[in-house]
């Protein structure tokens, strides 16, 4: 099959499909704020018409926002990124509202968070028609990344929470600047790649053992974005902030974006031998990183679990010294698989056997009352979110594009992938939220933008190509 | 530029295929092992903040939950303590033991059948409950159980089993030394709790342990009711005879009568004068003459080596190996060597020559019923094996009432005044110099109830004098209810 015939998306609207769908995610929403309140307290939501009307009315609104202003766009966006912030919006409630204490986060915040950014993703979809403008400050984008990575170290503005230094304080709010970094770091790179794309991709030196060439390299001089974006990783993120989760996730965009670029496994291969590189150099000489491993490797030990006893009569036990055990770990894990196969159902389960659970650990929340079957259609949700993203990538025609859709689908993957892999124990934990699904306004926002994005670029690739009008003879047809 | 693209896509893809797998892995393989692990405490609190069914006997239910409101969670309470400690078991931070354990899913109204009524439940909006579990045991039985074994166990060890031979039904199943369940329970003093059960644990009497399912002992006597249906199912009968001499040689030793002297004055013995005064040198010599195989089918049929039982309990198997041996065959005979038996086998025993030679399998629960009292599930009663002819049952019933009633009847405290008991004691060597001291019996012995097994461990005297008593009075209590 052509390139042309696989990727070319039929110009088609969908617009009453998206409808549907998105009606479904506001039902399930709704559905399980219900069943969470008669579960835990026998009534209905008392405010469930206040919810719903806002919840639903705001997403609708969307929609009517798109049939408008991107009346192309991929049906499935809107509903599925509905679906997830929705059941979001449901835990937080079943966390916090239902059992009455809400000290530690409310769905309602989560709630007036999701409107806020919903109007932020309006204004993306209705100023940015051609989101290929991006392209031409990509320099300035750089800078602007830098800068809101290195806000948190201004003292006095920024915070430290749960270990890691990434937040700032608004006096009124408080902010995670890296979670706009990224996307501002995918503009940059997308602009920066396809200006450099065939510098990247053609220029190479090989490496020889005797006759027999092993590795094309990059010529040194070519390997300095891929210095200074490592070189930034590891010193600023990891060192100084604690910042694992952002480290990787930029990383590994970084390393996903030039591949997209250049086509070529020698830029992954050596990115991926400098940044484990580090890490084993590093791991000896950076506290917190090792602590990480530790709880992550050895997560049932006593030692690093720390059973009254351990602590009772051991000082010198891993998590008396490290500060931290594994204890969310392991929690997470005892609440998923109490969960089982279908779960406790929302409302039937002990979350509040997990420390923090209603940041990533909400993932492990959902897997003790939704059971596997519920977690599957989160992981199923998402991939397809991302899946769809590179759909788009691959029906674009411009490369800026192309690289912009790639980058922003891989991000929502990545970061799921970060995240849920943290919480079950794939690989250490490292502190990143969920797209959607998680408590926070940042994540919530820079989530929307990259919906925001997705349907822009996709409503731009999906739409029909302009009819010459034959009447004016040869004037060409120029598409703004 | 598609196809990075495309590379980039089947990539993000994976990395959710290795989410969905080890998900998968944790909630559907590793899970169990998850919530049984040590450090997960998430059970205790869940064990307890639901109220339990209870467990009942007669009409009286002997485990209840009781909801204790400045702490929040439900106390287990056993009203009569240690009576009904072995066959119930206990619900204790521990663990769940006994019935508590086995039918746990049940009492905490977890199990698939009570589903749809949580279901319902939770749409009404009342609170689940678990199903009440009814257990077979008579409690007039029961107690005349545990108090003869007290009375009679000069040592304070022993166990006693009454059987409905027509049903299965166990009637009685104490076991002592006993303990008070209420002292391991107590949820207000957990470490008080475990330092008790502790305590049960390293006890060297093994007060935790269940003699009547889970001790094996060597019958003795009692097992030449397994010899003698061998001889009248291989063509014999209770009239045959055998020489009965006062001991008969074995190898290098010898085996005497416990008497000392001849059964029948020198001359052969049939069987059921042998039965009648315990002869040991005739059975011995039926051992000899019916050879391994019929030895071995028979208490096999009777339920020896049929390998681990569940009533829903666990029993322990009782064996009968194969013995080609003459010299040993002979000690088996007498129930003695190789011979090892649960009291609850011995009780099969009786039960299966009682019940016409048809053994039932021996359960626990009646019934199950759901907060409403519906019936969620209830016991029929099973038939174990057919271990003799109805004809051969009833020579030997003639030959075990001779033991109680007859003028030379080794058991004879074990009669009931007005109603025919068929019986067999038993006096086991363990090897030391003690004795474990065994009487099974039924009746009324024309329309049996009641089939009995008591067992006093290291006695030291005859089955007849220590065991006869206890299921004398185990039985009365049935029969006059």
């Amino acid at each position: 099959m052509s390139d042309a015939l696989s990727t070319a998306l039929p110009p088609v609207k969908r617009r009453n499909a998206e409808l549907v769908m998105l009606l479904i995610s506001i039902g399930i929403t709704l559905f399980a704020m219900i069943e969470a309140s008669l579960t835990r307290n026998g009534e209905m939501p008392p405010n469930l018409f206040l919810y719903g009307g806002l919840f639903g009315g705001l997403t609708l609104l969307a929609h009517v926002f798109i049939r408008f202003f991107a009346p192309y766009a991929d049906p499935l966006l809107l509903p599925l990124a509905t679906l997830l912030n929705g059941l979001g919006i449901a835990m937080l409630w079943r966390l916090f509202e239902a059992t009455g204490s809400t000290d530690n986060g409310s769905a309602m915040d989560q709630l007036i968070l999701t409107a806020g950014s919903l109007v932020v993703f309006a204004a993306i979809v209705y100023f940015l028609k051609e989101p290929r403008v991006l392209q031409r400050y990509p320099y300035l984008t750089a800078l602007c990344a830098v800068f809101l990575l290195l806000l948190p170290l201004i003292p006095g503005l920024g915070m430290t929470i749960n270990g890691a230094r990434q937040w700032i304080n608004l006096g009124v709010t408080s902010l995670q600047p890296s979670e706009f970094a990224k996307i501002a770091l995918v503009v940059f790179l997308s602009g920066y790649m396809v200006t450099k794309r065939d510098v990247l991709s053609l220029v190479s030196k090989p490496v020889k053992i005797g006759p027999i060439k092993v590795l094309e390299l990059p010529r040194m001089r070519d390997l300095a974005p891929m210095a200074v974006m490592w070189g930034f990783c590891i010193i600023v993120l990891v060192i100084l902030m604690n910042d694992l989760g952002t480290s990787l996730l930029l990383f590994g965009t970084f390393l996903a974006m030039i591949y997209v670029a250049t086509q070529r496994s020698s830029w992954i291969i050596l990115g991926l031998s400098a940044f484990f590189g580090a890490c084993a150099l590093l791991y000896p000489f950076v506290p917190h990183f090792r602590t990480r491993v530790v709880t992550w490797l050895d997560a049932f030990s006593p030692e690093v679990f720390c059973t009254d006893e351990v602590i009772a009569n051991n000082t010198d036990a891993f998590c008396v010294q490290a500060g931290q055990t594994s204890q969310q770990l392991v929690q997470g894990l005892f609440a998923m698989g109490e969960g089982g196969i279908l779960g406790a159902g929302l409302g039937g389960g002990k979350p509040g056997h997990v420390p923090e659970v209603q940041n990533d650990f909400i993932f492990s929340a959902f897997g003790e009352e939704l059971g596997l079957t519920g977690l599957m259609v989160m992981l199923f949700a998402l991939a397809l979110l991302a899946e769809r993203g590179m759909r788009i990538a691959l029906a674009s025609r411009e490369l800026f594009v192309k690289m912009f859709a790639s980058g922003i689908s891989f991000l929502i993957a990545f970061q799921s992938f970060v995240v849920i892999g943290g919480v079950t124990r794939v690989i250490p934990m490292t502190g990143a939220t969920i797209p959607f699904v998680a408590k926070g306004g940042s994540a919530l926002l820079s989530s929307w933008i990259m919906l925001a994005l997705l349907v822009r670029m996709s409503n731009n690739a999906r739409k029909p190509a302009p009819v010459a009008i034959q009447d004016e003879g040869a004037t060409q047809v120029i598409s703004r | 530029m598609n196809k990075p693209i495309r590379r980039l896509a089947v990539f993000s893809l994976a990395l959710f295929g290795v989410l969905l797998l080890n998900t998968t892995w944790i909630q559907a393989f590793q899970a169990e092992w998850l919530r049984e692990h040590e450090f997960n405490r998430r059970d205790v609190a869940e064990r307890t903040s639901l109220p339990r069914g209870p467990i009942v006997v007669g009409n009286e239910q002997i485990a209840t939950s009781t909801f204790v409101e400045e702490e929040e969670y439900y106390q287990r309470d056993y009203p009569q303590g240690e009576l009904y400690a072995h066959p119930v078991g206990v619900f204790n931070p521990m663990g769940n033991f006994g019935i508590e354990q086995t039918h746990n899913s049940y009492l905490n109204g977890s199990d698939e059948s009570l589903m749809v009524r949580n279901f319902l439940d939770m749409l009404t909006g009342t609170d689940p409950q678990g199903a009440s579990v009814v257990l077979t045991l008579d409690p007039a039985a029961q107690q005349a159980a545990l108090d003869g074994l007290k009375a009679n166990a000069t040592n304070g060890r022993g166990a006693a089993v009454a059987i409905d031979p027509e049903t299965g039904a166990i009637l009685a199943a104490a076991s002592i030394p006993t303990y008070d369940p209420n002292s391991v329970a107590d949820l207000s003093d957990v470490n008080t709790s475990v330092e008790n059960w502790n305590a049960l644990a390293d006890n060297e009497n093994q007060p935790l342990l269940n003699r009547v399912l889970n001790e094996r002992y060597p019958p003795g006597s009692t097992f030449k009711i397994v010899t003698a249906a061998a001889a009248l199912e291989n063509g014999h009968t209770i009239e045959s005879t055998i020489d009965a001499p006062a001991s008969i040689p074995l190898g290098g030793s010898s085996l005497p009568n416990a008497f000392g002297g001849p059964c029948n004055g020198g001359a052969p013995d049939s069987i059921a004068h042998s039965i009648e005064i315990s002869c040991n040198t005739s059975m011995a010599n039926w051992a000899i003459e019916l050879g391994a195989d019929a030895m071995h089918e028979q208490a096999s049929a009777f339920g020896f080596n049929s390998g681990p039982m569940e009533i829903p309990l666990p029993v322990t198997e009782s064996l009968a190996p194969l013995e080609p041996d003459d010299n040993l065959r002979a000690q088996m005979g007498i129930g003695q060597g190789k011979i090892e038996a649960t009291p609850l086998q011995m009780a099969m025993v009786a039960a299966g020559v009682a019940n016409d030679g048809t053994v039932m399998q021996p359960y626990l629960v009646q019934e199950i019923l759901g907060p409403d009292m519906s019936e969620i599930e209830s016991t029929t009663p099973e038939v174990f094996s057919e271990a003799i002819s109805a004809d051969t049952a009833e020579q030997l019933t003639e030959a075990m009432i001779l033991v109680t009633e007859g003028d030379e009847g080794s058991g004879t405290s074990g009669a009931i005044p007005g109603i025919q008991v068929a019986g067999k004691t038993g006096t086991a060597e363990v090897g030391d110099g003690d004795t474990h001291n065994w009487f099974i019996s039924f009746a009324p012995a024309d329309d049996p109830q009641v089939a009995v097994a008591v067992v006093i461990e290291r006695g030291n005297a005859s089955g007849g004098v220590l065991a006869a008593p206890v299921a004398k009075a185990i039985m009365e209590a049935v029969i006059n209810e």
